[in-house]
């Protein structure tokens, strides 16, 4: 082979800015290297020096996280965070965006997301065992959105049905300045053995390098660039990669059969920037060189160029260092399986990536640089104008409250999701408890009589944009909230930080306060973030999305037998509102939806109530006195206990307490819950509260088919569900469901 | 009783099935690849749920070609029980040892849900521990479940009681043809249906109704009932 | 040699695809479309041969896996 590189390409200001790469940084390679870069090596600095790979904006405030815990054994730097479950086994989760592919291809860019994640996790020898997906799009009426909505939902189900992974969770909300951003956040969670967990971190001088799985084609070059590019409204990339979930659930199989062998010494998937990245990571993080011969590697275009076969992003590819000699037995697997496997270079002791093609040596950079010396922006930020705190009393009170709550239960933020979710299948495997629709999704673990994990996405944007430190912990609050309504003690979380440009002061702030914001609640409630994904650029023309710093959530519970849910409200049953009375309608639903202003603060988040008050509520359901429990969000109170009925199909009588009535029903304080207690425990539960300093006031009883609310208005419950039910499907134009 | 699952690349729900007849029958069932042309000696052959071969070209097509299916048809007719579900169904559809199609659902939708189905004729190895017109509880979880099949053919197979689950009236998920969700061949020995019995067999599952179809196969298969 | 072999679904049998497209192109102002059948197109290329033989070849194909002899029809094109 030789040893020189060949220096024919022909390295213009335009190729650089194609490539997203900045003038200095162009001059910081040549420096680094000590010449001018082929453009297949141009094509190496650009995929990894890329927001996407590097983190280049926010890695100086990611560095802030807590990221430790008791119950952690792998945090940020892996693919996915790892959190012990005890008895031998390990949860490995992570949440990651597809947010621009989706735009363009909705359909596509979901299932490669679904499929993107689910890698991340078996990569790390995880069988996976939940999905979930936060997705964002525009206002209804955008004429785009409903296109959107249906390619995505599609998207999502047909890889995750196909793959064969339970949806447990999610969300779906509409905003205007999603129109041309759509977010598209896919959670993906695995159980592996303690001791069976796989890293990328290569070990041992000349082994065998092995790409495994589906064969290279053009498809998405440039990808990665892509993701961190903004949208300029007019040219779209043609980068979209095409899933295939049968390859994909061939390759699971396939990679646990060859983990289980003894035969993979480290392992990482082909994602973003393709064999590139996984290349130079896994010689990068193991202080070893990488040599690749692509002459090799399995192709399924004719005439692919060293450049597209380095950087192209086909999906369900593994990359592999294995053990000496385990060739033949990694290739009787794979092709059992139906999958390429093929050896295609070998680690060694330089220090360097030196890549082959047709005899020519097209590549040979210093390794670590690559990753190590990406650049690492501390980008200036400015915060912005703080809004003015809003008067309750100033806020109108509608006549009629119970119409407010029939048009909120009919809206399209807060109406049923049964429409999406249905699309997934949310049982396979056996092991699914409580199903999309509940505060968290719930899996027993598998072969395990009594444990089970809970599950939930949470973020309110529009808490986010009038104060990004406000709603970055709410963001986390919620979730932590939402685990623990289902009984479950919170373990960890990952990330998924969705924002405009950061390259503007004002995006670059609402990025570092709400990562701030995150990091102060994540310690509070002792809550670690192991894992996470950075979105940037999410514009077009100018337009930034809302910040959405999503927060996927984990947690444990001892005993599903005693869970919590939000639909088993008995008749009879006693409803005990925990942490407080309403009184925050500022940034509210009730003033965005029912009064059409958006103004005022977000409720602010007490972290030490937040704790305090949900450590009693866990208790509580641990001890076996609640029947149901759901936290209070986005429409206060009175929406929530709307869920519980509707889910119930129950009707209830409660004192909502002393006017303001639209503050106690609609308000949106934060640390708050509804119980159903059985009413012979009652008094005991009451009992225990006050002991424990906890607030708590009894709300009503629940029975019959309606909704009562003493002073205010009734509502028969059976018409609630139908205007529940009806919007999405309605929207949807789907008949069939209507 | 001794039970096999037929392994084809892409199906998904055989761990739960795996499972389900495991906890009936006390063996854990043997896993059969598709390219293998013996079966060992069983009562029951299973092909579970999922997307076989991807489901590329038509549902079950691929997998219905495979080696391993002309032994499965010989041992259906030598009496062995053959149970496929979901995709398996598809796959039996497929390579002809039950009649008629299975279509996209009316809706175009894939649909995960709990539905409700009557038991029609309890006369058979896969039902004999259901009541006749009992009801069930059930969850379907496909895209492709819209039984169809001609009228002569749905004439005859409703006239010999090979209709062995209907949807109950109001809960059709797919669009099918007679609200029909499960069918057995003329010798009543292999029987296909979408709904998923495997995924309702405990209290964790939310309900127990689909014990009785795996009760009903070791009763048969333990020489209690005649047929 | 190349062959398009077209394979459609027997007329009465429920199409749903077909009729949500045709739902679709009504909704983009195309009013004329009547109904809608959607079918599947299959480009296959073989080795030379007699055109007899290959035509059969590909009768058999259509009835062993190309189509579902319930619902399906097909129509072999042999292109050169």
């Amino acid at each position: 082979m030789p040893m020189t590189i060949c220096k024919n390409d022909n390295i213009t200001e335009e190729v650089i800015c194609a490539h997203g790469l900045r003038i200095d940084e162009y001059q910081k390679i040549i420096a680094l290297i000590g010449r001018m870069p082929t453009l297949t090596e141009l094509g190496i600095f650009s995929a990894m020096w890329n927001e996407h790979c590097s983190y280049k904006s926010s890695r100086k405030w990611l560095r802030t996280l807590p990221t430790e815990g008791s119950c952690v054994i792998q945090g940020p730097g892996e693919n996915a965070g790892v959190v012990d479950l005890g008895d031998g086994k390990c949860l490995i989760f992570k949440m990651e965006s597809h947010n621009h592919p989706s735009y363009i291809d909705p359909y596509h860019g979901a299932a490669t997301g679904i499929g993107g994640v689910l890698r991340d996790i078996f990569t790390m020898g995880a069988r996976p065992v939940a999905v979930m997906n936060a997705l964002r799009f525009g206002r209804p009426e955008h004429p785009r959105t409903r296109h959107l909505v249906t390619g995505v939902i599609t998207g999502i189900g047909g890889y995750s049905n196909a793959f064969g992974v339970p949806t447990v969770g999610g969300e779906i909300n509409f905003d205007q300045q999603y129109n041309g951003n759509i977010l598209v956040n896919a959670f993906a969670a695995g159980i592996a053995p303690t001791d069976g967990i796989f890293s990328s971190k290569a070990e041992g001088i000349g082994l065998p390098i092995a790409y495994c799985g589906a064969r290279t084609g053009r498809d998405g070059i440039g990808g990665a660039t892509m993701a961190s590019a903004a949208f300029d409204g007019q040219k779209r990339p043609l980068a979209v990669q095409i899933g295939d979930p049968f390859m994909g659930k061939c390759l699971l199989e396939a990679c646990l059969e060859l983990m289980a062998s003894n035969a993979v010494v480290a392992i990482q998937d082909m994602g973003a920037a393709g064999l590139t990245c996984s290349a130079v990571e896994m010689g990068a993080k193991g202080n070893l060189g990488i040599e690749l011969n692509l002459d090799t590697v399995p192709v399924r275009e004719e005439n692919m160029t060293a450049y597209e076969i380095m950087l192209s992003e086909s999906q369900e590819r593994m990359l592999m260092i294995l053990r000496m000699g385990k060739e033949k037995e990694a290739e009787a697997i794979f092709n059992k399986w139906g999958l390429d496997c093929s050896t295609i270079g070998k680690t060694t002791d330089d220090l360097r990536i030196r890549v082959f093609h047709q005899g020519q040596l097209k590549v040979d950079l210093p390794i670590k640089v690559l990753g190590d010396a990406a650049p690492e922006y501390d980008r200036p930020w400015i915060e912005s104008s703080k809004k003015t705190p809003m008067n309750t009393a100033s806020v109108k009170s509608v006549d009629d409250l119970g119409s407010a709550l029939m048009k909120l239960l009919a809206s399209p933020d807060q109406s049923s999701r049964r429409w999406a979710y249905e699309q997934y299948d949310t049982l396979i495997q056996g092991n699914t408890l409580v199903c999309p629709g509940s505060d968290a999704g719930v899996i027993r673990i598998d072969g395990d009589e009594k444990r089970a994990l809970a599950f939930s996405s949470d973020v309110t944007p529009r808490y986010c944009q009038a104060d990004p430190y406000e709603g970055g912990k709410q963001a986390v609050a919620e979730c932590w909230r939402n685990i623990t309504a289902s009984g479950a003690t919170p373990l960890a979380a990952t990330d998924n930080l969705n924002f405009g440009n950061p390259e503007k002061p004002e995006i670059m702030g609402q990025l570092v306060l709400a990562i701030k914001g995150i990091g102060t609640a994540c310690r509070a409630l002792d809550f670690p973030i192991v894992s996470g994904n950075v979105s940037l650029y999410n514009e077009t023309n100018g337009e930034a999305i809302p910040p959405t710093p999503t927060i996927a959530g984990v947690g444990l519970i001892t005993d599903w037998a005693k869970m919590a849910t939000i639909g088993n409200i008995k008749e009879g049953d006693c409803l005990i509102l925990i942490g407080g009375d309403g009184t925050h309608l500022g940034q509210s639903i009730y003033l965005r939806d029912i009064l059409g202003k958006s103004a005022g603060t977000p409720p602010p988040v007490d972290l030490a109530h937040e704790k305090h008050h949900g450590d009693f509520v866990r208790s509580q359901i641990k001890n076996g006195c609640v029947h149901a429990c759901h936290d209070i969000s986005d429409g206060g109170l009175i929406l929530a206990l709307a869920e519980m009925l509707i889910k119930s199909g129950c009707g209830a009588e409660i004192d909502p307490g002393s006017d303001p009535y639209h503050a106690k029903l609609f308000g949106e304080d934060q640390g708050r819950y509804i119980l159903a207690v059985d009413s012979s425990k009652v008094s005991f539960l009451i009992q225990q509260a006050r002991t424990a300093g906890v607030m708590v006031r009894h709300l009503g009883i629940a029975g019959g088919k309606n909704l009562f609310v003493n002073d205010c208005f009734t509502l028969p419950v059976p018409q609630m569900v139908i205007a529940y039910e009806r919007w999405f499907p309605s929207y949807m134009k789907d008949k069939s469901a209507c | 009783m001794q039970s096999a699952i037929i392994q084809f690349p892409g199906l998904n729900r055989d761990h739960e099935m795996s499972l389900a007849l495991q906890h009936i029958t006390g063996r854990i069932p043997y896993r059969i690849w598709p390219t293998e042309t013996v079966i060992p000696n069983v009562d029951v052959i299973v092909i579970p749920g999922g997307f076989s071969y991807g489901d590329y070209l038509r549902c079950g097509a691929i997998a219905a070609r495979q080696p391993v299916m002309r032994v499965v048809h010989e041992k259906a007719q030598n009496g062995v029980m053959v149970l496929g579900i979901c995709n398996g169904f598809q796959i039996l559809l497929e390579a002809g040892l039950l009649e008629g199609v299975l279509l996209s659902n009316a809706s175009l939708k894939f649909v995960c849900r709990e539905v409700k189905l009557e038991v029609l004729n309890t006369d058979t190895a896969f039902s004999c521990n259901y009541r006749k017109r009992q009801i069930i509880r059930c969850p379907v979880a496909h895209h492709n479940g819209n039984y169809f099949a001609e009228a002569e053919t749905l004439k005859r197979l409703e006239k010999n009681g090979q209709v062995i689950f209907r949807y109950a009236q109001g809960y059709n998920p797919n669009g099918s043809v007679h609200d029909i969700a499960g069918i057995v061949n003329a010798k009543r020995n292999v029987l296909g249906m979408m709904p998923h019995p495997e995924n309702f067999m405990e209290e964790a599952h939310g309900g127990t109704d689909g014990r009785a179809l795996f009760t009903s196969v070791l009763r048969y298969a333990r020489k209690e009932l005649f047929i | 040699m190349e062959a398009r072999v077209i394979v459609t679904l027997k007329g009465g049998i429920f199409d749903p695809q077909g009729e949500a497209i045709a739902g679709a192109l009504g909704d983009l102002g195309f009013y004329d479309v009547q109904s809608i059948r959607q079918g599947k197109v299959f480009d296959i290329v073989l080795e030379k041969g007699e055109h007899e033989k290959v035509q059969e070849q590909l009768e058999a194909m259509c009835e062993k896996l190309l189509a579902n002899a319930v619902v399906e029809n097909y129509q072999i094109n042999l292109l050169s």
